[in-house]
This record gives C-alpha cells, structure tokens and sequence, in this order.
C-alpha cells in the first residue's frame, strides 16, 4: 500500500505533514513563549532595547524559522479544516471547486505574509 | 437519518444532533483557536512592523495596545494562543502513546481546558494589572 498523496497538501504526503506540523508546533511555541517572557520581564520596555532585540543576528535568525514554520503549521491545519468541512456531503457540489478556490487565496495570503514577514526581520 | 447503502444500518453524522463528548469539544476548539490565531498573526504582523518603524511609532502602539478595546482584542488573541499551545502539547504527548486511551483521551482533554483556563487567567491579571 502506498501512502495518500495529495497535490494540495504541504509535503508529498500525509506522514510529512505531520512532521512538519509537530516540528513547527514546537519551534512557534518556543518563538512565542520567548517573546510572552520578554514581554512580561521588560515592563518599561523601550523603543531601543525592542529594537536591539529584533535587529540582533539571532533574532533575526530566530524569526525568520519561526515565521516560515508558522506559515508551514497555518498552510496544514487551515487545509485539514478546509477538506474536512468544506466537503460536496456537508456544502453540495460545488464544494470541491469553492475548496479549492478558497485554498489559493490562503496561499496567496501565506506567501504574502511571507514576503511582508522577512521584509520587516531584515531591514533592521 | 440516512441508512447505510451497505448493512441496512442507520448512519447519523449529523453532529448537531450528537451529543458530543469532551474530547470532541477540546478538538473542536483546538481548531477554531488555530483560525482565530491566523487572524491574530496578521495584526500582530502590522503591531510589529509600527513598533519596529521609529520611536513615535513605537511610543503610538505602547499607546493603542494600552487602550482598553485593544488590550480587550489583546485578550481575544492571547486567550487562544494558550488553549492552542496547551492542546498542542497534550498533541506530543499522545504522539509519545501517553493517554491515548478512552479514559486518558477525557482525562487530557479536562486537563488542557483547566490548564489553559489558569493561563487565560494569569494573561488578564497581566493585561490590566492586579
């Protein structure tokens, strides 16, 4: 038995996916919880010190993996929500074509976000 | 109700006649938290862009993040965030094959509602100051 491929999905497959997303899930959660720390032990954060921060090599580094890894985990789980709801049994039959419509325009905001994304970690 | 094509069996996949159990709702609101983040991102991008541009418009976001319809929207976002993170990691641990059974499935699942519920405290008690 060979695994399911889908051309919509991330990866060539579905066990790829799945990596991807529980590696993502774990370099995001580190991202955020590092910035939710920084946040909470710097209360009179200044305009110098936030800048100092993002504009360090490392955190350059380190927001431009967690926004690709973030986009990676956004791009899986809105496309299992997407072929799990937006199926021809719950919303008809044009429910493929309206899938797939819909899942262009979130890439098209994912590669965006993207480009926006890196434009502002780098021009620091 | 449809009956199957197959056995003759009646088939419901009609979930708003299901009453579903709690590991059902800690699914469901795992996927819903992760579309409202998505959201979230893209605001907290622009938050980011400002605050990164000069030191007015860093001192104007210190200004709008403090004012009370946007620490209320800081909320709706941060709320989420917990909830996401807490089931994500209750994900990784039934990866591992811990809780993976019917009673650890409800167990986890009343956890990560408790769990998240304590954070989503602490994170209001943090926005508006006790």
């Amino acid at each position: 038995m060979g695994s399911v491929t889908s051309i919509a999905s991330l990866g060539r497959n579905g066990l790829y996916d799945w990596v991807v997303q529980r590696i993502s899930a774990v370099v995001i959660a580190a991202y955020f919880l590092f910035l939710v720390f920084f946040l909470v032990m710097n209360p009179g954060l200044t305009y110098e010190q936030w800048v100092a921060l993002f504009s360090s090599n490392w955190m350059q580094v380190f927001s431009t993996i967690s926004l690709l890894m973030l986009l990676a985990h956004v791009w899986i789980g809105v496309w299992g929500v997407l072929t799990d709801y937006m199926t021809p049994r719950l919303m008809g039959s044009k429910a493929n074509s309206m899938r797939l419509v819909v899942e262009l325009v979130v890439f098209a905001v994912v590669l965006i976000v993207a480009v926006v994304g890196l434009s502002i970690f780098w021009s620091l | 109700m449809k009956i199957s094509s197959v056995n003759g069996r009646p088939v419901n996949l009609d979930l708003n006649t299901i009453d579903l159990p709690i590991t059902a709702y800690a699914s469901i609101t795992h996927r819903i938290t992760g579309l409202v983040l998505c959201a979230a991102v893209l605001v907290l991008l622009w938050f980011l862009d400002k605050s990164l541009t000069s030191e007015a418009d860093f001192t104007e976001v210190q200004k709008i993040l403090s004012s009370m319809p946007i620490k209320a929207l800081m909320f709706l976002f941060l709320a989420p965030f917990w909830y996401h993170l807490i089931a994500g990691i209750r994900h990784l641990i039934m990866d591992m094959g811990v809780g993976e059974s019917l009673e650890g499935g409800r167990l986890g699942a009343k956890i990560v509602f408790i769990v998240s519920a304590v954070l989503i405290v602490f994170t209001g008690v943090w926005l508006w100051g006790a």
